[in-house]
């Protein structure tokens, strides 16, 4: 069920702003790419380009393709809900649903498409917090609210109702980054156990957590401000890390940028 | 290093960094906590002393059963007993339809300027009026549904027509809160909901709205229980009967307002009792609403326990 993406020319535009130049990768199927690059440069915008989350903010426009086992996403047929509930989203600040419990928060997306059998729900709500690492901890509260868990609980929640859905795909914006370290190992560790399933992409600012965690490592830069963002160099991550093939990259990797 | 450390803190070879407080900032200090206790003194008096007339007053009246069950009908106007049971249906009941219409309307007025509008012409257009419905008094309201309900459509005087012009002065105030509301729910919540492939109405009905509904019924209630007390459309719109009409729609209809500038014009101890009965009475039923209104947002509020 995990599939690969592939990015064609792809060009995004705030307004008329151009926010990010001509993007082509690859993204291969149960594998982790990591996105890395200075603030500013885009990653997370082709992030939210991948599931169609960049049309949400007013005035954003996209050009080019974004094609999910060779089907484009953005062809004029195809429905954006379809295909978020392909593509599962997990964002940088954890974002459980204030009004629901634990149980309802990782079952939301069932839920709200319609499903009522509540059999069912339990069992994908046990089968995603335990996919999610949470389960041991939240098993003796399920109706309690899902606000009142810690901030990294709070994001390997919100990892569950991502996966709960049973996407394709998976996208983390800076999942960590509001997380201290051992919430973070837990997460990293959550993570090499998904990309058996799914495929992830990550952005992060955090270039060990890239080397960590990522098989293949994009690298995204912009030439000054006002400028567009632009993919500079995209490898496997030993490579990136140990022998870049642009100076930019290895310049950001060890810390001689700007 | 200790001894160094000793002579130095006895010698003081620089002027110590701390000082007592200056005398004069002690007395701007002491004038400043005077004038802010006497304003608030200013203020609170006066609430004090209403509260304390209208007690005072109206209490011993609402006392007797018969306050709450019986009406005015057949009795003389120096004539003591009976109630205001008539009054009180009309006040609520002209209050709740005037809620039944403005509630949805001013929902999706707040709806569409949140999650559709953004910046178009449309959603500034109507920003814009509802700033000024705000402000339009309850008199102008009266006089417009007078001219529009009952002189062009030709309808009578009637509840009905008291709940229309209520309408008008309740719906901004509903559409502002709501917007309020609304504005407040953080766009996470709404990312992560289309995330999950919910789409985009389904997010508002299923997330947004039950996240903003404690704030929204609070709003919604303390409308209610202005829109109840308002004075100017009753008096226009309605005339005053002294017993009971359950007809929103015809004949004369009391209200508890309405009822108190009737007996205003009866010079006898029993219309005395009945205003500040009266008074009492529309005092309690508001702040009847008031405390439902905190109960509600209590018990819908997002909780973290």
């Amino acid at each position: 069920m995990a599939k690969r993406i592939d990015v064609k020319d792809l060009n995004l535009f705030y307004g008329k702003f151009h926010a990010v130049d001509g993007v082509s990768l690859a993204v291969p199927p149960r594998s982790v790419t990591a996105f890395i690059g200075p603030s500013g440069c885009g990653k997370s915008t082709v992030l939210r380009s991948l599931n169609r989350m960049h049309e949400v903010a007013p005035g954003a426009r996209v050009e080019g393709k974004v094609l999910l086992d060779g089907e484009d996403i953005y062809a004029s047929s195809i429905d954006p809900v379809q295909v978020r509930r392909t593509i599962g989203m997990v964002f940088q600040r954890p974002n459980p649903f204030p009004t629901m419990s634990i149980r309802d928060n990782v079952v939301a997306g069932l839920k709200l498409a319609g499903v009522k059998n509540k059999k069912k729900l339990d069992e994908v709500a046990e089968r995603s917090l335990r996919g999610a690492n949470l389960w041991n901890e939240v098993k003796d509260r399920l109706d309690r609210p899902g606000g009142g868990l810690s901030g990294g609980q709070q994001q390997r929640l919100c990892i569950a109702r991502a996966i709960a859905v049973q996407p394709d795909v998976l996208l983390m914006d800076e999942p960590c980054s509001a997380l201290d370290p051992i919430s973070t190992l837990a997460i990293e560790d959550l993570i090499t156990e998904l990309k058996k399933e799914y495929t992830i992409v990550i952005v992060t600012h955090n270039m060990q957590q890239a080397a960590r965690v990522s098989d293949q490592t994009a690298f995204f830069n912009l030439l000054g401000v006002g400028q567009p963002g632009r993919l500079i160099e995209v490898d496997d991550t030993e490579k990136i890390f140990s022998n870049p093939s642009q100076k930019a990259t290895e310049d950001y990797i060890s810390g001689r940028f700007g | 290093m200790t001894t160094t450390q000793t002579a130095d803190l006895n010698r003081l070879a620089t002027p110590p960094t701390f000082q007592s407080v200056s005398t004069a900032r002690k007395i701007k200090n002491g004038v400043a906590t005077a004038l802010v206790y006497l304003a608030f003194l200013i203020a609170v008096v006066p609430l004090v002393w209403v509260l304390y007339t209208v007690i005072q007053r109206g209490f011993p009246v609402i006392l007797d059963i018969d306050w709450w069950q019986k009406s005015l009908s057949g009795l003389l106007s120096r004539q003591q007993g009976g109630g205001v049971y008539h009054a009180i249906y009309g006040t609520l009941v002209q209050g709740l339809v005037c809620g039944l219409i403005s509630v949805p309307i001013g929902l999706f007025v707040a709806v569409y300027l949140v999650e559709y509008g953004g910046r178009s012409k449309l959603a500034k257009a109507t920003t814009f009026m509802v700033d000024i419905l705000t402000g339009v008094p309850s008199i102008v309201a009266a006089l417009f549904i007078y001219s529009l309900w009952i002189t062009t459509f030709g309808f009578g005087r009637s509840g009905f027509a008291v709940s229309l012009a209520l309408v008008l002065l309740m719906v901004p105030v509903i559409v502002r809160t709501t917007e309020e509301m609304l504005k407040i729910v953080p766009d996470e919540l709404r990312e992560a909901s289309y995330a999950l492939g919910v789409p985009k109405w389904k997010t508002i009905v299923k997330i947004v709205i039950p996240t903003a509904l404690s704030g929204i019924l609070t709003g919604v209630m303390l409308a209610l229980a202005r829109v109840m007390g308002e004075t100017a459309p009753v008096l226009v719109l309605a005339a005053y009967a002294p017993f009971i009409n359950y007809n929103l729609f015809d004949g004369p209809m009391a209200s508890l307002p309405l009822l108190m500038t009737a007996e205003r014009n009866n010079p006898t101890q029993a219309g005395f009792e009945r205003i500040w009965g009266a008074a009492i009475t529309l005092v309690l039923i508001i702040t009847l609403f008031n405390l439902l209104a905190t109960v509600i947002s209590r018990w819908l509020a997002p909780k973290t326990k």
